[in-house]
């Protein structure tokens, strides 16, 4: 029961606040806000972070990481969110890339962990398809062996970052036999192939970062396979548990929070602030008390894994948990706006309509409604919990 | 005692349904919304055609003279079709505020127009730091000869942006919170002195902030005596909130609906997910919430002009505000990623309910109304 930092710890802590104080954060922000400029604001920060040797903190060193431990993992996150400094993108440097350094060959890792390091590369993922979402292991898209290729030939669809990619790694099928799961492979895919075709999908809250995947006779080298062939599903599962870590985002919650609660300082009714407002105050603890809680479960989940139990099924308390707060402060943000929290604040009008962070709130409410059920839907991760942690 | 509909209203009722079922599908609605008023003038014209225009209008105005429950049964219709049209600013505000107020002449000369649908018109009450308070008011009518002269900006007017005519709350008197000293003027929207910025809201909806800059406006401009606007506001603010409670229940009941149907038909791990016993508890928790906030819309209805009226209205909108948030959430909760697209019709529900919880007070304003009334401070 001790959480003080060492001195060392304390040196880093110095050294990262240092480095975030220094980095270009409010120019990067502003193009990653705007549609035209997100990928290039996007790709420079992440190329900042890489020449710093700070892009991939928990990769092991061999492979090009930091080989941070868990703690300095959480001083980092904890320093990055404090100078609202954005995250990286999870798709290669969280999810592909672990996968290819643990269970690529060497070619493999040579050829793709680099340009993954150097943000060169833009990778989106492959899972979900139209029938085949929380029961993932009935996905469909095939991949045929022709020769030293296979063809590919289905659809993904949710696939987010899509328009931007230049790879995909996805979960096709390559047998139909036995349990669902035994017949998936882990395939990579150069976006650029003849075939693939992407089609965008509009969300609710007016903005482009969905898509679907065709897959048209697609032809993919046989060297593009991770691992054995109808084993991706194992390479697969072991990677969604430290998605779900990542979507408890419990760093950024609190730097929410505490938006929220100077924007309260602000907002008026009636001449008093709404800080003071006792519905107000009420759901804010709420809230608080939720996150506090959930600092220090993340906390309690970073040291089993320092002494080498990796995420597990408490993951999913993590997710759980970590998405309802957040919902739970897009609530309340928007509710804070009032009258305004229905605005669009777009093209039609470029003058001042009259409030701060409305038209965010509303877009942050919509697509947070997504955190619920993407990296597997809350539901399934309780049916997960109740299977896996309580044993029923 | 009974909660049967009158042959009357069920006419409406089916008029309304059969409307939306031949006329006014999702992509017309799409369409309409699209428009750079929000809404489709070819659509307000059948509206009058239909009648629609006139129910809460009185009969000395010309109207229908339609009580509470006439307007819920239309609305909750509405509610159901996701029909886009600025029939709260333009009748039930703008409308329902020259009929209880204007002069005889100014009254006709407005509303038959307004019923033949070829006005529009819109309330201009809010203000930029107004929040849910509707006497917060700082805009200035200044007495000046025979008139006065308006000086201030409103915000967030709905239907602003297509209004011919504005009512105007304005300050004739009093300081920024009183209730006394506000005065309401019928103006034409398209004076000199009259500044608009019009944006969309998420239901696609366009409102306008309006500035006015040394407006003259004359005495007979005004609507009921001057400083006595409040209770003109009050009184047609109670029967808009129960209309948009009752449009807001139209569309729970929708997301409802939609949300059991959608769940029968998706399939996952080999069966439909209305199979999982954690989803039907979920979508009888929708069930219940439309059910308990269609008592509550009755029992406001059957209130009007009792000493229950009130509490039952404030009780309403917290209801609706809070149970339509989780019929909202949960509809799209259940649709899983289909929920997140803008291409089907859920989200689209969601945000209307959005946009009528931020009108008149939302959940936690009416909550902490309605605590006022029965502990009061
Ligand atoms: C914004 C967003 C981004 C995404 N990005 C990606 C991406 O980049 N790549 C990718 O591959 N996928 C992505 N996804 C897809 C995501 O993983 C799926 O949406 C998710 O797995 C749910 O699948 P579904 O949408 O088909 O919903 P369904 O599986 O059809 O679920 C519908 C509802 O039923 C519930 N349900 C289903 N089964 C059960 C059960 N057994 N018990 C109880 N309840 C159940 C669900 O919880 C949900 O509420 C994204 C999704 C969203 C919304």
């Amino acid at each position: 029961m001790d959480i003080s930092f060492s001195d060392e710890e304390v040196a880093f802590r110095d050294q990262v606040r240092d480095f975030f104080k220094q980095a270009p954060v409010a120019e990067v922000t502003a193009l990653i806000a705007q549609p035209d400029t997100y990928k290039e604001g996007t790709v420079r920060w992440q190329k900042h972070l890489f020449a710093q040797g700070w892009i991939a903190p928990t990769w092991p060193i061999e492979h090009g990481g930091a080989g941070w431990t868990p703690t300095q993992m959480h001083i980092f996150e904890t320093e990055r969110v404090a100078a609202s400094a954005p995250d990286v993108l999870p798709f290669g440097l969280k999810m592909v890339g672990p996968v290819i350094y643990t269970y690529g060959t060497e070619q493999q890792k040579q050829r793709f962990l680099p340009r993954i390091l150097a943000s060169d590369d833009w990778w989106c993922q492959g899972y979900s398809e139209p029938g085949a979402g929380s029961d993932l292991a009935s996905l469909k898209t095939r991949a045929e062996l022709d020769g030293d290729h296979y063809v590919v030939n289905g659809s993904k669809t949710w696939t987010t970052g899509a328009h931007h990619a230049d790879w995909i790694f996805c979960l096709v099928r390559t047998s139909t036999e036995g349990r669902p799961q035994q017949g998936i492979s882990f395939l990579l895919i150069d976006m650029t192939s003849p075939g693939v075709t992407v089609r965008p999908i509009p969300t609710i809250n007016g903005e482009h970062s969905l898509n679907e995947v065709f897959f048209d006779n697609v032809r993919v080298p046989v060297e593009n396979r991770i691992g054995d062939e109808n084993k991706g599903w194992t390479y697969a599962k072991s990677l969604l548990a430290h998605e779900r870590t990542v979507i408890a985002r419990v760093a950024d919650s609190k730097r929410r929070l505490e938006k929220l609660r100077q924007y309260a300082l602000k907002e008026t009714e009636g001449g008093q602030v709404m800080a003071q407002d006792p519905v107000f105050r009420s759901r804010f603890s709420d809230i608080e008390a939720e996150l506090m809680a959930l600092e220090y479960t993340g906390l309690r989940v970073l040291a089993a894994q320092a002494s080498g139990q990796g995420p597990g099924a408490e993951s999913s308390l993590l997710k759980i948990k970590g998405t309802e707060v957040q919902q739970a402060i897009h609530e309340l943000t928007i509710d804070l706006a009032g009258p305004y929290g229905g605005i669009i604040n777009d093209s039609l009008t470029s003058g001042d309509i009259g409030h701060e962070f409305g038209d965010q709130a509303r877009k942050d409410y919509m697509y947070g409604r997504a955190t619920t059920i993407y990296g597997g839907s809350n539901e399934i991760q309780k049916n997960i919990t109740a299977k896996h942690v309580l044993g029923l | 005692m009974h909660f049967n509909l009158s042959e009357e209203q069920a006419m409406l009722q089916a008029s309304t349904a059969r409307f939306i079922d031949q006329q006014y599908s999702f992509e017309v609605r799409e369409k309409d919304v699209r428009l750079p008023e929000g809404f489709n003038r070819d659509t307000w014209a059948t509206f009058a055609e239909l009648g629609w225009l006139s129910v809460p209008i009185s009969e000395a105005g010309g109207g229908f003279g339609g009580n509470a429950a006439d307007t819920m049964v239309l609305m909750e219709e509405l509610g159901k079709g996701l029909v886009a049209s600025p029939y709260i600013p333009t009748v039930m505000l703008f409308g329902s505020l020259v009929d209880i107020g204007a002069p005889e002449a100014l009254k006709h000369s407005l509303l038959e127009p307004l019923i033949a649908g070829q006005l529009q018109g819109a309330f201009a009450y809010q203000e930029r730091q107004s929040r849910y308070n509707l006497a917060d008011i700082k805009t200035a009518a200044t007495r000046e000869g025979e008139g006065y002269v308006l000086n201030g900006e409103k915000a967030l007017v709905m239907n602003g942006a297509a209004a011919d005519r504005l009512v105007v709350a304005a300050r004739t008197s009093g300081e920024q919170f009183d209730t006394a000293g506000i005065s309401l003027f019928v103006i034409d929207a398209n004076a000199t002195g009259v500044h608009k910025t019009a944006y969309r809201l998420m239901d696609g909806q366009l409102a306008a902030n309006i500035r006015f800059e040394n407006l003259s406006v004359t005495s007979d401009q005004l609507l009921g005596d001057e400083g006595d606007g409040y209770s003109l506001i009050e009184k047609v603010v109670n029967s808009t909130v129960l209309a948009l409670c009752a449009e807001a229940l139209g569309i729970m009941n929708k997301l409802t609906d939609i949300t059991q149907e959608y769940t029968k038909a998706r399939k996952q791990f080999g069966a439909p997910i209305s199979s999982f016993q954690v989803l039907q508890h979920r979508m009888v928790d929708m069930f219940m919430a439309c059910e308990q906030s269609r008592s509550l819309l009755y029992r406001t209805v059957c209130s009007v002009g009792t000493s229950d009226a009130d509490r039952s209205l404030h009780a309403l909108k917290y209801m609706i505000g809070r149970n339509g948030r989780m019929v909202g959430n949960e509809a799209i909760q259940l649709h899983g990623g289909m929920g997140i697209t803008d291409e089907l019709e859920v989200g689209h529900y969601v945000k209307r309910l959005m946009v009528i919880n931020t009108l008149f007070g939302d959940a936690d304003h009416h909550q902490q109304k309605l605590a006022q009334i029965s502990l009061p401070t």
